[in-house]
């Protein structure tokens, strides 16, 4: 399993990649690992608004369905497209691959992400 | 050889299909605004080509009259043919919904007496035939949690308890009819949690819905107390029939505190799946849900039998005229033919046949929860998997080559790699021997020709399908030219 | 006594002893004793196949059939004509006892059928895509709703001009579920366009129009509900009958988004009201929120043309309380008898009974106004209409004694319906009757 460095980690298997007060949002490694072959990728629509922890995408694999959520509150400023005609992508590099840039509202409520380490820790835990 | 779709197969003109001659030439009265432009592409075969087509189709499908079925928690057992029979007679098969009450009386009766019938089965004081399957019996019986708890003024009740072993229609229809589901976890032995359940039952919780038999086939021992927790946080216990066919005769889900049930008439009362459909989805429920019931309900005045529409505190309709009446004559069929003591029998050799496959499948598969269970138990691949990487999906495939139908494979989600194993009564010694001496078979093969294994399907007309294609890019119907 | 269970008492006895139990009480030690049954079924005895068909019989002879007395009532379920072959297929026992096709490998011509009706219902409709069916036509309106609603909007506009019974069952849904129903009154038989026009707004998620509606009558102003629906990025859901597809618009070509109906006229018996399907199409853009089974077209590991359920991450047993829809299941057994039906019946055919059905009706409204009647509303219809009379109970009841099954009783009037089954002779005493000839 692959944690790149550098990115912060949700519980829920989402990484961020903060530049300012906006952050790419994508799923991790283990996610898509866990998830198997994903078939489709519900997108959010550009502007649309969420609180911390609310669904922003939909990923489908033929077995199993995840939300990914978003960690802070949040407006949608772009959306990979690319994922609509081409799901695999996320199989293929789920880093090289965002899902959605957001502008994050809330600075604050990134302290509680974890950095590539404790994630990667974390994950050791949730094998056991 | 693979099947050429009835569109590939259509010649202009081939199609012979006649109305009588008749003296009625009126003109068309619909003005061109309404009419239809667009071409209609349906195939054009004779008739001959049409039952050569379906009867090419059916060779290629497997079912009960086919082998044996060990679909778990689906009770695959054989289908009488008698019921097909009444079924048919003109007197059920062709009369209209709508038609005067006095013309249909012996529908009515025969609904009528189903209802006592599936009463006493159950031990429930009412019960509607209008569902149309499990699922919708769910919902219909939820709708009547929620109506109970509405009626009572009680609305701060907005969750449904769902044991994490059960059937995903449960948390499904929780979540359809408007409730958040609250998960209760199992204990180490597969059974309700306690002091899970305990912890969770509180004035926001609207009922319990529970299968008993669970879904891995084992018998809630302390349902007694699960049902006071329950009733005393002021919830209503909700039963999934699923699982009735290991139990009737010997208890029933009304004796144990359940307050609604519903009943697959497609699984204990041996009406065919149809492939997927058509089933029916009875609910039955205690005196003081009655009222909630949906509409019609089917009354007896004198000696005539009446549909009561009036009933104000009634959910209302979940269904169009009356449920699945066809479903429902042949499940009569079946009952009246087997009576009291068949009924009794088809759980005593339900629960001795699956008894007996898990304990002579123990010696090759690893058994989860390896004590007395009821109509069926859960295998999984661990010792295959552990040893030469083959998986429960690889050993369902080759039952395949060996003639069987695979068991129930991946759920309950509570158990890893699961087989769920469900034999019913109907199979013979015979047939379980040969079945344990094909899993014997696939477990050798695992170990000495795991190849063998990993690429079966090696003798049906398609060989391993890829899913992942057809969710990515779905093509859900034909198109000329592609 | 009937049994189906094969292993005599000896074998039984043998397998018990096998797997170390004694007794056949011992199969049930783990239920506790204070919920056992102490007593026997309250039940009667088993009988044997001679006695059951004789009961059966008894039963099915106090019904009276649609081949006995010709039959003039609709209003949901019709008379249409179902060919032998049909049943002769169904009776395949590799169709009527499989269960769903989740082994694609031993199930391709279950997974096939099911492909080829998808086809048939997206040819009839118009439209796109479709899913392997539902319970009926009243239970897929509701189910469009909750697609319709499974965003922001949740206020779904009906016309009270649709089934009665669909219209319950939308209430039932509505009540219990996450959509809210405004129905609107209708006038003179019709929908009430402007009416409804006017309550679309943002909050809409849906309108839902039936054609033809309830009365037999061809709604117009279709495309102006659709234009401002969508405008206001609500669905149009239309309720069809899929035997006046084959003259009347598809929903396709009135711009619906999702069309539903229920299938009982393509190949099945009236059966009393069921089992019947629904069937379900929409526009591609929803084929990820439709409900219910979809069959899809893949290939298999050697390249070849092969069928599977697709798209499951939709469904309830992945997506467990995030479910949109519970069902589980489809209609299959009804959906491959429309898929022989209209294989069996050809375009053609089709077309032939949907125009012999309506000038059946035709000729029926002649007559009926040559003798004076009136209709109740006036206006184009397809297969059924309404007429004015004071006491339809009583007339149906005399209708009865002249061996003949009436219309559906509305408030002083009569749907009556008419199917290419109907000869004229049936219509001409049937209208004889109704106008107070041939009584003693």
């Amino acid at each position: 399993m692959r944690v790149e460095k550098g990115l912060l980690y949700t519980e829920n298997h989402e990484w961020l990649k903060v530049e300012g007060d906006k952050a790419y949002i994508g799923i991790t490694d283990y996610a898509q690992e866990h998830l198997g072959d994903i078939v489709f990728v519900e997108l959010p629509e550009v502007d649309a608004e969420f609180d911390a922890d609310e669904g922003i995408a939909v990923i489908e694999s033929v077995k199993a369905v995840s939300s990914v959520y978003t960690p802070v509150a949040c407006t949608i400023l772009e959306v990979n497209e690319e994922l609509e005609g081409a799901p695999e992508l996320l199989n293929e590099d789920c880093y090289a691959n965002w899902i959605a840039l957001i502008s994050i509202k809330d600075m604050d409520g990134l302290n509680k992400l974890m950095d590539a380490e404790a994630y990667e820790a974390f994950c050791a835990e949730q094998e056991e | 050889m693979m099947s050429k779709l009835i569109f590939e197969k259509s010649v202009p003109g081939s199609n012979t299909f006649s109305l009588p001659s008749c003296e009625v030439q009126e003109t068309l009265e619909i003005p061109a605004d309404f009419m239809r432009n667009e071409e209609l592409k349906l195939p054009e075969v004779s008739e001959v080509e049409a039952v050569r087509h379906f009867t090419e189709l059916s060779k290629k499908a497997y079912g009960v009259d086919s082998g044996f079925y060990p679909l778990g928690s689906c009770t695959m057992k054989y289908n009488p043919k008698v019921g097909e029979w009444a079924a048919r007679l003109p007197g059920f098969a062709n009369i209209h919904p709508y038609q005067p009450e006095e013309t249909v009386q012996g529908a009515l009766e025969l609904i009528y007496e189903m209802e006592k019938m599936c009463c006493e089965i159950a031990g429930m004081d009412r019960f509607t035939l209008q569902p149309a399957a499990g699922a919708h019996g769910e919902m219909t019986g939820v709708m009547i949690i929620k109506a109970y708890h509405k009626k009572r003024g009680d609305e701060k009740r907005t969750k449904i308890l769902v044991p994490d072993s059960a059937h995903g229609t449960n948390p499904a229809t929780a979540n359809v009819v408007g409730f958040d589901v609250v998960e209760v976890k199992s204990n180490s032995r597969g059974l309700v949690d306690i002091e899970d359940l305990k912890a969770k039952m509180n004035d926001e919780v609207a009922g319990l819905m529970l299968t008993n038999p669970n879904t891995l086939g084992l018998f809630e021992e302390e349902i007694v107390t699960i049902a006071s927790i329950v009733h005393e946080g002021g919830g209503l216990l909700y039963y999934d029939g699923a699982n009735l066919n290991a139990i009737m005769g010997v208890c029933r889900p009304g004796d144990m505190g359940f307050d609604i049930v519903h009943l697959n008439l497609h699984k204990t009362f041996a009406t065919p799946h149809g492939g997927g459909g058509p089933g029916a989805g009875p609910v039955g429920v205690k005196a003081h849900l009655a009222e909630f019931l949906p509409v019609p309900v089917i009354e007896k005045k004198g000696d005539k039998y009446v549909l009561d529409y009036d009933r104000p505190m009634s959910i209302g309709k979940v269904k169009n005229f009356y449920g699945n009446f066809g479903v429902v004559v042949k499940a009569y069929t079946y009952i009246k033919a087997l009576g009291r003591d068949g009924l009794k029998d088809v759980a005593y050799n339900a629960v001795l046949n699956a008894n007996y496959l898990r304990h002579h499948l123990s010696k090759y598969y690893h058994i989860p929860y390896n004590r007395l269970c009821k109509h069926e138990f859960i295998a999984n691949s661990k010792f295959q998997l552990d040893k030469s990487g083959i998986t429960t999906m690889d050993i369902a495939k080759r039952l395949l080559d060996y003639g069987y139908h695979p068991p129930t494979v991946y759920f309950p989600l509570i158990v890893n790699e699961a087989l769920m194993i469900e034999p019913t009564e109907t199979e013979s010694k015979e047939r379980l021997d040969g079945f344990i001496k094909a899993m014997a078979e696939i477990a050798r093969e695992a170990e000495e020709e795991p190849e063998k294994v990993k690429n079966a399907p090696h003798t049906t007309v398609v060989k391993r399908i890829d899913e992942v294609g057809a969710a990515r890019n779905p093509i859900v119907k034909w198109e000329a030219g592609k | 006594m009937m049994k189906y269970t094969p292993n005599p008492p000896q074998v039984a006895e043998e397998m018990l002893r096998s797997i170390g139990l004694n007794s056949f009480d011992d199969l049930f030690a783990d239920i506790p004793e204070e919920v056992k049954l102490k007593r026997e079924l309250d039940l009667p005895a088993g009988l044997s196949e001679i006695e059951v068909r004789r009961e059966l019989i008894n039963k099915a002879r106090k019904n009276i059939t649609v081949d006995e007395y010709p039959c003039f009532l609709g209003a949901g379920a019709y008379d249409h004509f179902v060919p032998a072959a049909v049943d002769q297929i169904l009776l395949r026992s590799e169709f009527y006892t499989a269960y769903t096709p989740y082994q694609p490998e031993i199930s391709q011509g279950i997974l096939q059928s099911i492909f080829e009706y998808q086809t048939m219902i997206c040819q009839l409709t118009g439209l796109e895509v479709s899913n392997a069916s539902m319970y009926d036509g009243g239970t897929a309106l509701a189910e469009a709703c909750q697609v319709a609603s499974s965003g922001k909007a949740k206020k779904i506009i009906v016309p009270d001009t649709i089934h009665p019974e669909n219209l319950a069952i939308l209430k039932t849904y509505a009540w219990s579920g996450k959509f809210s129903l405004e129905v609107v009154p209708g006038q003179n038989g019709f929908m009430d366009v402007e009416a409804m026009l006017g309550r679309i707004d943002k909050d809409t998620a849906g309108v839902i129009v039936q054609q033809p509606n309830f009365y037999g009558l061809l709604e117009s102003g279709i495309e102006k509900l659709g234009e401002k629906v969508h405008q206001n990025k609500g669905l149009l859901i239309m309720s069809v009958d899929p035997i006046s597809l084959a003259l009347l618009k598809s929903p396709a070509e009135y711009g619906a988004d999702i069309a539903v109906g229920d299938g009982q006229v393509l190949g099945n018996n009236l059966s009393f009201g069921g089992p019947y399907l629904g069937f379900f199409a929409a526009t591609e853009k929803l084929l990820r929120k439709i409900p219910g089974r979809i069959v899809g077209q893949s290939v298999d590991s050697e390249g070849k043309r092969a069928f599977v359920l697709t798209l499951q991450a939709r469904e309830q047993h992945i997506r467990r309380e995030k479910a949109s829809s519970n069902i589980c299941s489809n209609q299959a057994l009804c959906a491959l008898a429309a898929t022989i039906y209209l294989s069996l019946i050809g375009p053609k055919g089709l077309k032939d009974i949907a125009v012999r059905s309506h000038q059946m009706a035709v000729y029926a409204k002649n007559e009926l106004i040559k003798k004076g009647f009136k209709l109740k509303y006036e206006g184009p219809f397809f297969r059924e209409f309404a007429v004015k009379m004071d006491n339809p109970r009583e007339m149906n009841r005399r209708l009865l004694q002249h061996g003949i099954i009436g219309g559906y009783e509305l408030k002083g009037a009569m749907l009556l319906a008419f199917t290419e089954k109907r000869t004229k002779d049936e219509i001409d005493k049937l209208i004889a009757v109704l106008g107070g000839e041939n009584d003693e």
